[in-house]
């Protein structure tokens, strides 16, 4: 129990540990830890970065979707108004195309009476022509009553 | 116990006495065979079981350490490396609260002190007959397998870091400035003799307490592990396995309490008055 050269012993052993502990031992672990520390927050902020870039998308989403929404609609009045603005003009152009037509028809009938009329009247000429020979018993000189035949066919 | 014939206090004696190696003033250079040898070989002589203990277990120590510390991941830490960083991440979180200068050297001394001195008092859990009945049948007389149980470890340490305090006492101060702080307080200089008197027996204490507070409790805790087994084996195990219960706080705290004492002393010798 006297102090002897081993309290010499463990100063230098005490050294020797302290300065392996100093250049193998502390620096890589605490630079180890340190570098873990600065990974583990980096790690948050790119956590926390991303929570608001989620946001930030669902955000621009949203106003993307209402802006799709909003023109959808549009295009769907536009649509609407053009369909009616066509079925409007069909409407128009085949009132006009059987107006035409009606009206063409309409001539034409016309024509076909006035035709028709006509012939009549050339037949009532003669036709009163061969009565009145009848009725007279002499043949009437087309020439001499041409101007009589004309104004009853006229008449007509 | 190493012999049925030793008697009660042969047994305490024999388990209390160092393998000492030494310089005998009638036998020369030899190990010592008792207790007596080994006090009147003086300062030549080395207690050849304590350092082997010691070194090997600062050597336990570096090697486990760096080890870890070689393959240290910032990554996902396994289960060395998570327990290892524990302990490197207490021993920073208390030198960062006590000691506000820049100094690199005092961290990886807080770490030495705390775990080597740890180890150290560990052993004492080792059942007290294991190694010292073992190295006798190996033809060793004495082993004493606590370091921390020899005066000479636990005062190597605290001079070593009694030598740190002078050192950075003068290196932050210079020589007049820790002169002036041995001598010019608490009293001012009008009391210059009774300054440096109160300072200089404030100094010496500082070593000389932690090593007897580190020695005294674990030779107590040795001593009570050594008459427990003295006791007839069924009260052996009820006395001991409660007294180791209660010895892995005190180990605990001891080496804890010498690492935060150096660090306090350390933080100390660099304020400024």
């Amino acid at each position: 129990m006297s102090i002897n050269m081993t309290i010499l012993g463990q100063i230098i052993s005490f050294v020797i540990f302290v300065l392996i502990c100093m250049k193998y031992v502390w620096p890589p672990l605490t630079a180890a830890l340190a570098e873990r520390q600065k990974k583990i927050a980096e790690g948050l902020d790119a956590a926390d970065k991303a929570a608001r870039d989620l946001e930030a998308a669902q955000q621009s989403v949203e106003a993307e979707l209402q802006e799709s929404k909003a023109r959808a609609a549009e295009l769907i009045e536009q649509a609407n108004k053009r369909a009616s603005q066509i079925i409007d003009e069909a409407k128009t152009a085949a009132q006009s195309e059987s107006d035409r037509i009606k009206a063409a028809a309409q001539a034409e009938i016309e024509q076909e009476v006035n035709r028709a009329k006509e012939a009549l009247r050339a037949q009532v000429a003669t036709l009163a022509v061969t009565g009145a020979e009848k009725i007279l018993g002499a043949s009437v000189d087309m020439n001499n009553h041409q101007e009589l035949v004309d104004k009853l066919a006229a008449e007509l | 116990m190493a012999s049925g014939t030793l008697t009660s206090s042969e047994y305490i004696t024999h388990h209390l006495t160092n393998l000492t190696y030494g310089n005998h003033p009638e036998k020369g250079w030899v190990f010592a065979s008792n207790g007596q040898e080994a006090s009147e070989m003086g300062f030549m002589a080395i207690n050849v079981d304590s350092m082997i203990w010691s070194v090997g277990l600062g050597i336990l120590f570096v090697w486990l350490f760096s080890r870890v510390a070689k393959k240290a991941t910032t990554g996902v830490p396994g289960g060395m490396q998570n327990f290892i960083e524990m302990i490197v991440e207490f021993v920073d979180d208390n030198v960062k609260s006590v000691f506000h200068h820049k100094n690199s050297m005092i961290a990886p001394m807080a770490l030495t002190i705390f775990v080597w001195v740890f180890l150290m008092n560990l052993m004492d859990l080792i059942p007290v007959d294991w190694i010292p009945h073992a190295a006798y049948l190996a033809g060793i007389e004495y082993m004493k397998i606590v370091p921390s149980t020899d005066l000479n470890i636990t005062l190597g340490l605290s001079l070593a870091v009694f030598v740190l305090i002078i050192f950075y006492s003068i290196q932050q101060k210079g020589i007049s400035g820790f002169l002036a702080e041995l001598s010019l307080q608490p009293l001012g200089k009008w009391a210059l003799p009774f300054n440096l008197f109160l300072e200089l027996v404030g100094l010496l204490a500082k070593p000389i307490s932690l090593a007897l507070r580190l020695f005294g409790n674990m030779y107590a805790g040795e001593m009570i592990f050594i008459l427990i087994a003295l006791l007839p084996f069924w009260a052996q195990f009820l006395l001991s396995v409660p007294w180791a219960l209660f010895h892995i706080l005190v180990i605990t705290l001891q080496a804890f309490i010498f690492m935060v004492l150096s660090i306090v002393y350390l933080a100390m010798a660099h304020d400024h008055h």
